[in-house]
């Protein structure tokens, strides 16, 4: 129907256009003032600002936390999405729902209630004192940054996940077991292997949104401990220098295009 | 007689209520190619998917040498099973693939590599150690799943439907290559088939299954010269199913009009079913035979014609290398012994079986 040319572009150009302006020009914005001083001149001083102790902290304890939460979540993601996909429950859909429905309401209401939930004064606490337990005072660390990455994450990882292991064909599984294996080297040289695609996706889809993060440490840490996320929304946000919040975004950058580049070898790997 | 390697004993399965097999008892004897052949829906591939254990059955018992292996995992029975859809692991290349089970024993390498050689030279299929299953055409990733099995050296290799998704002519190919590796095995083969012509080429043993139930088993030449029933005679082969009736031993009326037959012992006046195979029928020129008719229809199939015979308000199917054209007045004749005389279905549960309702 399409094969024409002219009525490809003709029909794509909405979306071409849509990309021009909202994602071309962005970035192009991003690398004009990362590149740039305040007098317009070209200079990488924005960029090797992310040497600075303060700037280079926040982004390791960016990626230290990042990493983190990406290994819970896929701890977490994958018995949970082997059991929906090997028994065949998404059929009625409720399991899956129920895994997306804390999508349906605003992350930062979410991420708010476990403020209230960890607080030292709050209801953990209140539960954990009814009962004599000891106290909990995670509020305002790291660790308590990471419960909110992980809540907030965690169905980017199990959606993935959940579709290569769906579909993987129950005679390769039953062929594995007919050969000898028993279920643990079945899920170690079988589904694992042929799950990966599932597991480059559900990585990238929680180490990038956790590595650029900034509203999740804010609340959870307490605006205390700077995430690079931090750094970044302040240079915007609070001291409006543009030039140095792109340039250390540019920095930012290259961590993510290194993350899709390893997921993207490791997945033509496979073929 | 062999010795017996498998029993069923009594396995009844269903399914969300649904009883897909009853009461099935059947033994399999050691170094034999036994067919399980059936419509589909009629069981043969959950008998498999029993004896592999993939399924375990409501009731019953699997024994297999001697042993009662009912609740034995798969990854524990001396058997390899050749999937359906070949089911080969798709990020491994052939030699990983076939080396699978053998890396799993915890086998020396030199050992693996041997096998592996070993086993692509069986299958013919040298030189492609390294290939991808995504590479390989069907036919070729069929053999690979079966050299992943058998360098297993199981007793007993199952096989699933192996040559469905094949095309014919490399189905065809396929039957002469598995008769072949069973005789060089030398192992027992139990095979599951909707395809007939498949099961008569290979087969020692047949078993024709349907609805849960088995309905005959037998050598090829048995299943097909003496089906017991109805449902047997129909689906093993084009035939002409007739109602009639045993006058006395060795004479038989089918529409109105008496036949000479060799069967004995199914009463006086008894009704009957009665099977003639459409290539046993002859057609003689009008008085030459027993019952008058007309052809109505010819459609040459290469090796014979297939015509439609008006007789005695009944369509006969007949295949013969000798045409006769559409309008020609001739007569049916049938010699006694291609006359396969049948009890017709007794009870209600046979009744489900018979052709009318398969």
């Amino acid at each position: 129907m399409f094969t024409n040319r002219k009525t490809s572009f003709v029909m794509s150009s909405p979306y071409l256009a849509w990309a021009l302006i909202f994602i071309i020009v962005p970035i192009g914005m991003v690398f004009y003032y990362g590149l740039t001083d305040t007098t317009g001149a070209f200079t990488f001083e924005n960029i090797a600002s992310i040497a600075q102790p303060e700037h280079s902290k926040a982004l390791w304890l960016a990626i230290e936390l990042a990493l983190i939460s990406t290994l819970i979540c896929f701890l977490l993601a994958y018995p949970l999405a082997l059991i929906l996909a090997r028994n065949k429950m998404s059929s009625d859909g409720i399991l899956t729902t129920l895994i997306i429905l804390p999508m349906w309401m605003n992350f930062l209401l979410r991420t708010l209630s476990w403020v209230t939930l960890l607080e030292n004064r709050g209801v953990l606490n209140s539960i954990l004192g009814a009962l004599h337990l000891p106290q909990l005072y995670i509020i305002n660390t790291p660790a308590a940054i990471v419960v909110g990455m992980v809540y907030d994450f965690l169905p980017f990882m199990i959606l993935p996940l959940y579709n290569s292991l769906a579909k993987i064909d129950d005679a390769v599984i039953n062929a594995a077991q007919d050969l000898g294996a028993n279920k643990l080297q079945t899920l170690w040289h079988v589904i694992l292997p042929l799950s990966l695609p599932g597991i480059l996706s559900g990585v990238t889809m929680v180490f990038i949104p956790s590595l650029t993060t900034f509203a999740i440490s804010t609340m959870m840490g307490g605006s205390k401990i700077l995430l690079i996320g931090n750094v970044i929304e302040q240079e915007f946000t609070l001291t409006y220098n543009w030039h140095l919040g792109s340039g250390l975004s540019l920095v930012l950058m290259v961590f993510i295009v290194i993350n899709m580049v390893v997921s993207m070898i490791s997945d033509q790997g496979e073929d | 007689m062999k010795k017996e390697l498998i029993q069923l004993q009594h396995i009844s399965k269903s399914f969300d209520g649904n009883m897909v097999l009853d009461d099935l008892n059947l033994t399999i004897h050691e170094n034999s190619f036994v067919t399980l052949l059936g419509p589909s829906g009629c069981g043969k591939t959950t008998t498999l998917r029993i004896i592999g254990g993939f399924e375990r059955p409501d009731e019953g018992k699997v024994i297999f040498d001697g042993q009662d292996i009912t609740s034995l995992a798969p990854n524990k029975r001396q058997l390899n099973t050749v999937f359906q859809k070949y089911a080969l692991f798709t990020h491994m290349d052939v030699a990983e693939n076939i080396a699978f089970g053998l890396k799993i024993k915890n086998k020396p390498s030199n050992y693996i590599k041997d096998k592996i050689k070993y086993a692509l030279k069986l299958v013919n299929l040298e030189g492609f150690e390294h290939r991808m299953p995504d590479s390989l055409s069907g036919g070729q990733q069929q053999r690979v799943a079966i050299a992943r099995a058998i360098v297993n050296e199981p007793k007993v290799l199952l096989l699933d439907e192996p040559l469905g998704a094949l095309d014919l002519k490399l189905r065809q190919d396929m039957q002469y290559e598995l008769i072949r590796l069973k005789n060089e095995l030398g192992i027992t083969f139990i095979y599951v088939t909707h395809d007939q012509e498949e099961a008569l080429t290979m087969s020692d043993h047949i078993v024709v299954m349907n609805q849960g139930y088995i309905q005959q088993e037998g050598s090829p030449e048995q299943i097909y010269n003496e089906p017991e029933n109805a449902f047997v005679a129909d689906f093993i082969g084009d035939s002409n199913i007739l109602h009639a009736t045993m006058v006395r031993d060795e004479l038989v009326n089918i529409l109105g009009t008496d036949f000479v037959c060799v069967d004995k012992g199914f009463g006086e006046n008894n009704p009957v079913d009665v099977v003639i195979r459409p290539e046993d029928i002859e057609l003689v020129p009008r008085g030459k035979g027993t019952l008058p008719g007309v052809v109505t229809n010819v459609i040459f199939k290469g090796v014979h014609y297939e015509m439609d015979v008006e007789a005695g308000g009944y369509e006969w199917l007949v295949h013969s290398t000798r045409l006769n054209e559409v309008g020609s007045e001739i007569d049916i004749s049938v010699d006694p012994f291609n006359i396969q005389v049948m009890n017709k279905p007794e009870s209600e549960d046979e009744k489900a079986l018979s052709v009318e309702d398969a």
